[in-house]
C-alpha cells in the first residue's frame, strides 16, 4: 500500500444512486397500496426529500418510495411484495447513521421503522425490556430508571437514535469499555427475513441452539433481516459515579497513561481522550473547565458503590500521576461530573461552530499505537491543508478525528474525504480497523478494500446470501464488490501478495 | 504459511478431493458434547502457541492447538483471565476446542459468554481457504461479525485455526458465601441480586443450598458480604467448589443418569420435571439429571422460554440439541453451504442434516 491519496478525484458513486424511474415507481406503488393504508406510503419528491440522507450528509439520494408501516404485519407485506418484484429495501431507524447506512436506493423502497415505537414490556425482575425497533435508545433507560436499571450502550446520539438502528450498527458509546456494545446487551431479535417470513434470533435465555446467528445479525447494517422487536438486557445502575480529568503535556504520555491504567487492572466506566485542538474547540462552547494548556486531557470515570469508587479514584489518581499527569481534578458531585462530560459529549456541535462542515472518521487502533497515529494525523493536516481535532474513546482504542472542511468548496470536500481515508488506511496498517462503531455504510466501502482480502469479502457475500438470497435488503452497503475495490484503487496487500492479481493496476 | 497450518490446509484439500469427511478433534475432552462425531480425525494440535499477548491491550491471540491451561497460566501470570471462565473437561483441552464448543463457566451470567470475548478468528474453511474475520481491537464493525459466529459452531463451518480473545484483570478480592434456600426462594434471590449493583460473579443452587461468589475491589466485596449475609467459605474450599461445578467434578454430575442442560430466562419458575437439579447463572442455567424422554424435557424448557440440550450420556437419537425453527434451519444450511460446500467438517455433530 504505497499509493497516496489523490486530492481531486470524485468518490465512486454508491449503488442505487441516480434518477427514480417513474414507471417502476407507479408499478411498485400500486402493488404496495393494495396492502397498506394511504398514509403509509410517500412517493412525491417533496415528501420523500427528508429521507434523502441520514447523518452522513455528504451523500444524498431520493428514494423511489418511502414506506412508513405501523405494524410488523405491514412490514411483512412490504417485504413480500418487494421480494416478489425484486425491489431493493433500505431499512431506516432514526436516520442518525454517520456512515450512510440508510442512504436510499433510487430503485428502492426506504423502509422507515419509526412508527414501530412502543416499549412492549419491561420486566424489572428478569431485567429485560422488549421494545419495537423505533424506540429511542435513551427512552429505554428513562423507563428503566424507576427500577434502578438502565440500558448500557450510550452512543452520543442516544437521545435520537433508535434501537433498530443500534442493532444494525452494533452501536457503542462512551461507557462500552466497561458495559459492552449493543452485541453484549441484546438478548433476542425478532425479525423479518427478506421474503417477509418471521425469524427469531436468540432468546431471553442466555443462549440458543445452533449457530449464534444473533451475533452476526447485530452490526449487519440492515442487510440480513429487518428487526421488528428487540429484547435488551437491563443492568443495575451504579450507586455513584465520579469522573477524573487529567492533563498531559504530550499526547504520547497520555496514551501511555491509558495503557498504565489498564495494566494496573483498572477498567474504568468511561475513558476518553481529547487533544489540544479538540479542547480548544470545545471549551469556549461547553465551559467544561478543561485545561487549555494541556497537549491532551483524559477523562476517566469510576462507578460503583461509594466505597468502591473512593478506592478506585484513589488508584486512578496514583496511576495517572505516576504516568506523568500534570494536573488532575476529580468531580466532587453529580453536577460537576456532568459538566466534565458536557465538553466531550458536545465535541461534534462544537466542531460545527468552528467550521462550516466536519467529517467524523471512526477508526480503531491498538492503544499502544496512539501516539504514533496522532503524530501522523498532525502531519496529514499540513498535507491536506485542513485542521483535525481528535476525540478518542481511549479505553477501547476508537478514534474520532474530526476533519474540518468547507462543504461549499468541492476541493475542500474532496481533500476532507481523502484525509479521512488516509487516516483509516493508517488504522488498518497499525493493526486496527476502518470502523469501530459507526459502520461501513457507503462511506467506508473504499477503505474496506484495504482491510479484507477477496476470499474474506466473498465469505461476507456468502453470509449475506444465506440470510437474503435475493439480495434485496440494503444492497450496496457495508461490503464492497470486487469491481468497487478495483475502482477505489487501493488494494489490501497481505504478506506482499497483491489482492487482485488478475486486474489491471491504475 | 506456517508449516503446521500448511499441512492442515493440505489435509482439507485432500479430504475434499476424496469426498471424505473430517472430524476435528484435538484433546478429545468434549467428545461427549453434541451428536456422535463422524469422519476421519483431524488433529490440529500441531498448530499451537500464543502468537501475541499484550496485557495492556487486554487481548491475547493464540493458535487453536494451544493448551487451554497454558493460555490461562500465561494470563494468570499477568493478573488477567478469560472472563467467561471456560470449563476444560480434561487436561488436554485446547483454545480451539474452547471457542468451537462455546461453553462458558460460572462467570457467564455476570461477565458474558465465549462469543462476547472473541474479537477475531481465522478459519480454515471447506475449500481450504484461510479466512480472517474481526481483528484484535475491542470495537470493530467492519464486515459481518463472523468471528463471533464461529464461537459455539462446533467445527461445522471449518477449523478455527487462531483466535483473538479479549481478556480482563482478575478481581482484587473474592468471597464465597452459602445460604439455605429452597429452589423458588433461591431463584428469587439470584434475580434480585442481579438487579442490584453488587459484585456477584457466580451463583449456584443445589439441594437447598444457595452459593454466591463475589469478585471485585476489596471495598465492594466487603460491603456486599455484609449485605448478602450467609456463611463464608474458606478461600481454598470456595475455589474447589467453583472448580467442581465448572468442571462437572461435583457429586451431582457423577453417575449414569443422563445430564440435561436447560437454558431458560433467569426468572423462569422452577421447571416442572422429574430429576435432581443444579442451578447456575443466576437462574438461567438449570442442570438436570433425568431419564425423562427428550420430547418431555424439551417441551418443558420451551414452555419456560428456553431450550434443552442432552449434554452428557443418555440416548442421543433425538439429537443432542433442540431442533431449529424452519426459517433458522434454512439459514444454517445455507451458511454451511457457503463455508463448507462439500460437507467435510464435523457432519451431523450439531444437527443431523448439517
Amino acid at each position: 500500500m504505497t499509493q497516496t491519496a489523490t486530492l481531486d478525484r470524485a468518490p465512486p458513486a454508491p449503488e442505487g444512486v441516480g434518477a427514480v424511474d417513474p414507471h417502476r415507481q407507479l408499478e411498485v406503488l400500486q402493488a404496495l397500496r393494495a396492502h397498506l393504508p394511504q398514509d403509509c406510503l410517500l412517493a412525491h419528491a417533496e415528501d420523500t426529500r427528508p429521507y434523502e440522507c441520514d447523518g452522513l450528509t455528504m451523500f444524498r439520494q431520493l428514494p423511489m418510495l418511502v414506506a412508513l408501516p405501523r405494524t410488523e404485519q405491514q412490514v411483512a407485506s412490504i417485504l413480500r411484495i418487494c421480494h416478489r418484484m425484486a425491489v431493493p429495501v433500505v431499512p431506516r431507524g432514526a436516520g442518525t447513521s454517520l456512515s450512510g447506512g440508510a442512504l436510499p436506493h433510487a430503485q428502492g423502497v426506504l423502509l422507515s421503522m419509526a412508527r414501530l415505537n412502543q416499549i412492549v414490556s419491561l420486566d424489572p425482575v428478569a431485567r429485560i425490556a422488549v421494545v419495537q425497533p423505533g424506540v429511542r435508545n435513551q427512552a429505554i433507560s428513562e423507563q428503566a430508571a424507576r427500577h434502578g436499571l438502565f440500558y448500557a450502550p450510550d452512543p452520543s446520539s442516544q437521545i435520537a437514535c433508535s434501537i433498530g438502528g443500534n442493532v444494525a450498527e452494533n452501536s457503542g458509546g462512551v461507557h462500552c469499555v466497561k458495559y459492552g456494545l449493543t452485541l453484549h446487551n441484546v438478548l433476542r431479535v425478532r425479525a423479518l427475513l427478506s421474503d417477509g417470513t418471521v425469524a427469531v434470533f436468540g432468546s431471553q435465555a442466555l443462549d440458543s441452539p445452533g449457530l449464534d446467528l444473533l451475533a452476526v445479525l447485530i452490526g449487519s447494517e440492515g442487510m440480513l433481516a429487518v428487526a421488528t422487536e428487540v429484547s435488551v438486557r437491563l443492568l443495575p445502575r451504579a450507586q455513584l459515579a465520579r469522573c477524573a480529568i487529567a492533563s498531559f503535556d504530550d499526547v504520547e504520555t497520555a496514551g501511555n497513561a491509558v495503557a498504565a491504567l489498564i495494566g494496573a487492572g483498572i477498567i474504568p466506566a468511561g475513558l476518553e481522550m481529547m487533544d489540544r485542538a479538540a479542547v480548544a474547540m470545545v471549551e469556549p462552547f461547553a465551559h467544561a473547565g478543561y485545561d487549555l494548556g494541556a497537549a491532551a486531557i483524559l477523562l476517566c470515570e469510576s462507578d460503583g458503590t461509594p466505597e468502591e469508587v473512593a478506592d478506585e479514584i484513589e488508584r486512578i489518581e496514583q496511576v495517572l500521576l505516576k504516568a506523568g499527569a500534570t494536573r488532575i481534578s476529580v468531580s466532587c458531585d453529580e453536577a460537576e461530573r456532568l459538566k466534565f462530560w458536557a465538553g466531550r459529549k458536545n465535541a461534534f456541535p462544537a466542531a460545527g461552530r468552528v467550521s462550516p462542515d466536519y467529517y467524523c472518521t471512526d477508526g480503531t487502533i491498538p492503544r499502544k499505537r496512539l501516539g504514533e497515529v496522532l503524530k501522523a494525523i498532525e502531519a496529514m493536516e499540513t498535507k491536506y491543508g485542513l485542521r483535525c481535532p481528535n476525540v478518542f474513546h481511549a479505553g477501547d482504542g476508537n478514534l474520532h478525528p474530526l476533519v474540518l472542511y468547507d462543504g461549499s468548496d468541492p476541493a475542500s470536500r474532496a481533500r476532507a474525504e481523502a484525509f479521512g481515508e488516509e487516516i483509516l488506511e493508517l488504522c488498518v496498517r497499525v493493526g486496527g480497523t476502518v470502523t469501530g462503531e459507526h459502520g461501513v455504510g457507503v462511506e467506508k466501502l473504499g477503505t474496506m478494500c484495504t482491510q479484507f482480502d477477496t476470499a474474506t469479502m466473498d465469505a461476507f457475500f456468502g453470509v449475506r446470501r444465506a440470510f437474503d438470497p435475493g439480495g434485496i435488503l440494503n444492497p450496496g452497503k457495508a461490503i464492497p464488490t470486487l469491481a468497487r475495490c478495483a475502482e477505489y484503487g487501493r488494494m489490501h496487500v497481505h504478506r506482499g501478495q497483491v489482492k487482485f492479481p488478475d486486474l489491471p493496476r491504475f | 504459511m506456517d508449516p503446521a497450518l500448511s499441512e492442515l490446509t493440505e489435509r482439507v484439500r485432500a479430504a475434499r478431493a476424496a469426498h471424505q469427511s473430517l472430524c476435528i478433534r484435538a484433546g478429545g475432552t468434549k467428545d461427549f458434547y453434541g451428536n456422535q462425531p463422524r469422519g476421519e480425525r483431524l488433529d490440529p494440535r500441531s498448530f499451537r502457541g500464543i502468537v501475541d499477548y499484550e496485557p495492556s491491550e487486554l487481548v491475547v491471540t493464540a493458535r487453536c492447538g494451544t493448551p487451554l491451561a497454558e493460555l490461562e497460566a500465561e494470563l494468570a501470570a499477568r493478573g488477567q483471565m478469560l472472563p467467561f471462565e471456560p470449563p476444560h473437561f480434561g487436561d488436554s483441552a485446547t483454545v480451539g476446542g474452547c471457542i468451537a464448543a462455546g461453553l462458558s463457566g460460572p462467570r457467564r451470567a455476570s461477565a458474558g459468554a465465549v462469543r462476547d470475548f472473541v474479537l477475531g478468528a481465522t478459519l480454515l474453511d471447506g475449500q481450504a481457504q484461510v479466512l480472517r474475520f474481526g481483528g484484535t481491537v475491542m470495537k470493530n464493525v467492519a464486515g459481518y461479525d463472523v468471528a463471533r459466529l464461529l464461537a459455539g459452531s462446533l467445527g461445522t463451518l471449518g477449523l478455527i485455526v487462531q483466535a483473538s480473545i479479549k481478556v480482563l484483570p482478575v478481581a482484587a478480592e473474592h468471597a464465597t458465601m452459602q445460604l439455605e434456600a429452597d429452589e423458588a426462594e433461591a431463584l428469587a434471590r439470584m434475580n434480585t441480586w442481579a438487579g442490584q449493583p453488587l459484585p456477584v460473579s457466580a451463583t449456584a443452587w443445589h439441594a437447598g443450598r444457595l452459593t454466591v461468589r463475589l469478585s471485585g475491589s476489596a471495598a465492594a466485596v466487603r460491603a456486599a458480604r455484609e449485605r448478602l449475609g450467609g456463611g463464608p467459605l474458606e478461600p481454598a474450599a470456595a475455589a474447589q467448589l467453583w472448580y467442581d461445578i465448572r468442571e462437572h467434578a461435583a457429586p451431582f454430575f457423577q453417575g449414569p443418569a443422563p445430564l440435561w442442560r436447560l437454558s431458560v430466562p433467569s426468572s423462569a419458575p422452577p421447571a416442572q420435571v422429574a430429576g435432581d437439579q443444579l442451578i447456575e447463572w443466576g437462574g438461567a442455567l438449570r442442570w438436570l439429571r433425568s431419564s425423562e424422554p427428550a420430547a418431555t424435557l424439551r417441551a418443558a424448557a420451551t414452555a419456560l422460554g428456553g431450550h434443552a440440550t442432552l449434554f452428557r450420556g443418555g440416548d442421543r437419537s433425538a439429537g443432542a440439541f433442540t431442533p431449529l425453527a424452519p426459517s433458522l434451519a434454512d439459514i444454517h444450511r445455507r451458511l454451511k453451504g457457503q463455508f463448507d460446500p462439500d460437507s467435510i467438517f464435523n457432519p451431523g455433530r450439531m444437527f443431523k442434516d448439517l
